[in-house]
């Protein structure tokens, strides 16, 4: 799935390449700057799979976790090993957390190289106007993907909740993927307005303050409290629930 | 519960499973219904009960996959689940046939199964997960993908799983299960082996000739419920001995029987050689000699039925087997009580 994620990326770049002129303001943001700087190449990239295709590989990573290893029936195994139900919870998550951590990385990485592989690396200009070095840059966007994977926290947390619910993995990966797209429909709705903010996807796409001289935490901090929330609650569901779970797998 | 085992009931400290009351509910369904089992350390104890009669619900109860409705179990003296971290460390457990990740290969699914317990020690994982493949002979096939293996050797690599440190009980739940009868005997003989090593071995079985080989203990499950247990020679007894005579006079013999107290039945002729009929007596008392009052010596019947006049052809007294006694409690053909 992580070489779907790069594929994003060289996708871009290639296109853009190929096509050679982009009008100004047609297509995603940015996707007009990367002809003159190959490091917008991991911010478009990551822009693009915001809305889906990174939620969808996290919610079948978290998706999978418990429901996965009770499909295959091994959930039983590794509970008669003892693993203990508390200590495999926490290191499933800590598998989710770690591919949210990789899955933005390695479209920011592999963006950054294609571009500077197809297109010119110079400085960046920010959205402030103010004018950065390409290390600098590129030092952003590894923020920005520190961003994203800290935005994918909380539905990694719906995930590995949803796969303690079932033994069939697949029902756990699409809840949590529906989940991801129904928060952004309503995220969308202008008369929901009062529901946005606890919204774990509202976040998602503000991660253009960070592309700001200086940087603009606040985003940052208030969908970092956000998802400690999300992932508080839909862990300690997890954990209600796959205590007393009856392994029958 | 049968008054014989009762009679022999070990102390409460020499046994390795106790279940007290033991109930699961499933919505409406009892899967398991109040169920007492004894399992005494030391022994190689049959598990028996047509297929959905709740063995394999009692297994996961036992090992704390699942919550009982009500009852408790003890395992190793200590009380589950609670002191489940101690106690499952010194269980090996098949259940319900091997579970393994088919992308792996077998060594690398026991690596991840032995890692899984905190307390494993990493040091010796390498040699342990060798000599657990070894034993059940799967050392050529260590490095192959699981999904390559057949059905038998998945079961063999469950039951090395179970083998992984040395174990003071072992739960295996059909053992033997997609095993050709090669692999049948081999089992057999590692289940006396891990018996002789002083491990209490719990099988859990339909086949009942493989228990009545390998087994001294056993206990019968019917609709959840546990209707007998105790020893193989117990189990046996409590079912009638009987006799068997073989006859052309098949009326005059039931009626000296009968003059015996002997309520006799007839079941057709023996095989096509016209030897005669074959007529089944239950004995009434206990295994013979019986000396007590209203109790048959085989030898009378024998002699009263000579001495009037019936031609006996073949005469023998007959244990019950356990096939017999598994049927006779659990239901015959498809009328198994559900």
């Amino acid at each position: 799935m992580l070489c779907a994620l790069a594929a994003i990326p060289v996708l871009i770049a290639v296109a853009v390449r190929l096509s050679s002129a982009v009008p100004p303001g047609r297509g995603p943001a940015f996707l007009d700057r990367i002809t003159q700087n190959g490091l917008f190449v991991g911010v478009t990239a990551m822009l693009v799979s915001v809305p889906l295709f990174l939620p969808l590989t996290v919610g079948v990573v978290a998706g999978d976790t418990v429901a996965g290893e009770a499909g295959l029936g091994t959930l039983r195994y590794l509970l008669v090993a003892p693993a203990g139900r508390v200590r495999l919870l926490l290191v499933k998550y800590a598998g989710a957390v770690a591919f949210a951590v990789a899955a933005p990385l390695v479209v920011a990485l592999v963006g950054a190289a294609i571009g500077a592989a197809l297109f010119p690396v110079g400085p960046v200009t920010l959205l402030s106007g103010d004018s950065i070095g390409a290390d600098e840059a590129m030092l952003r966007l590894l923020l920005i993907a520190a961003y994203l994977a800290v935005s994918l926290m909380g539905l990694s947390a719906i995930g590995l909740f949803m796969s303690t619910l079932t033994d069939v993995p697949v029902g756990a990966m699409a809840s949590t993927v529906v989940l991801a797209v129904v928060s952004q429909v309503l995220d969308a709705l202008p008369q929901l307005e009062w529901l946005h903010p606890w919204l774990f996807s509202h976040y998602w796409l503000d991660f253009a303050d960070l592309l700001r001289q200086p940087v603009a935490w606040d985003s940052f901090l208030t969908n970092s409290l956000l998802q400690g929330g999300y992932v508080a609650v839909f862990g300690a569901l997890a954990y209600g629930r796959f205590i007393t779970k009856d392994v029958l797998s | 519960m049968t008054a014989a085992g009762a009679a022999t009931e070990p102390h409460v400290a020499d046994l390795c499973i106790e279940t007290t009351g033991l109930s699961k509910r499933f919505g409406q369904q009892l899967a398991v219904d109040g169920v007492d089992l004894a399992v005494p350390r030391g022994s190689v104890f049959g598990f028996l009960g047509p297929n959905g009669s709740g063995k394999t619900t009692t297994i996961r109860l036992m090992l704390g996959l699942a919550a009982a409705s009500s009852g408790s179990v003890r395992l190793l003296g200590q009380e589950m689940p609670g002191q489940l971290r101690e106690v499952l460390p010194r269980v090996g457990a098949l259940v319900e046939g091997p579970a393994f990740y088919p992308f792996l290969s077998g060594a690398a699914n026991l690596y991840r199964f032995d890692a899984a317990d905190p307390r494993a020690p990493a040091a010796t994982r390498k040699s342990r997960v060798h000599s657990a493949l070894e034993r059940v002979g799967l050392t050529h096939a260590a490095d192959k993908k699981v999904r390559a293996y057949s059905l038998g050797m998945k079961q063999r690599l469950g039951i090395a799983n179970a083998l992984l440190a040395p174990r003071e009980l072992l739960v295996l739940d059909e053992p033997t299960n997609g095993l050709d009868p090669q692999g049948t005997r081999e089992v057999r003989s590692l289940v006396r082996s891990l018996a002789a090593d002083g491990a209490t071995v719990f099988v859990s079985s339909h086949l009942l000739a493989e228990v009545e080989q390998i087994c001294t203990h056993a206990a019968i499950m019917s609709a959840g419920r546990l209707v007998a247990q105790g020893t193989l020679a117990q189990l046996r007894q409590d079912g009638q001995a009987r006799i068997r005579v073989l006859t052309p006079d098949a009326g005059a013999a039931a009626k000296v029987l009968a003059r015996l107290g002997l309520s006799a039945a007839v079941s057709g002729p023996a095989g096509s050689n016209g030897a005669g009929d074959v007529l089944y007596a239950p004995l009434p008392a206990g295994p013979p000699p019986a000396g007590a009052d209203g109790a048959v010596a085989p030898e009378a019947v024998v002699a009263a039925l000579v001495a009037a006049g019936v031609r006996v052809r073949g005469f023998a007294t007959e244990q019950v087997s356990l096939e017999e006694r598994f049927v006779a409690l659990t239901g015959e053909g498809f009328d198994v009580v559900q």
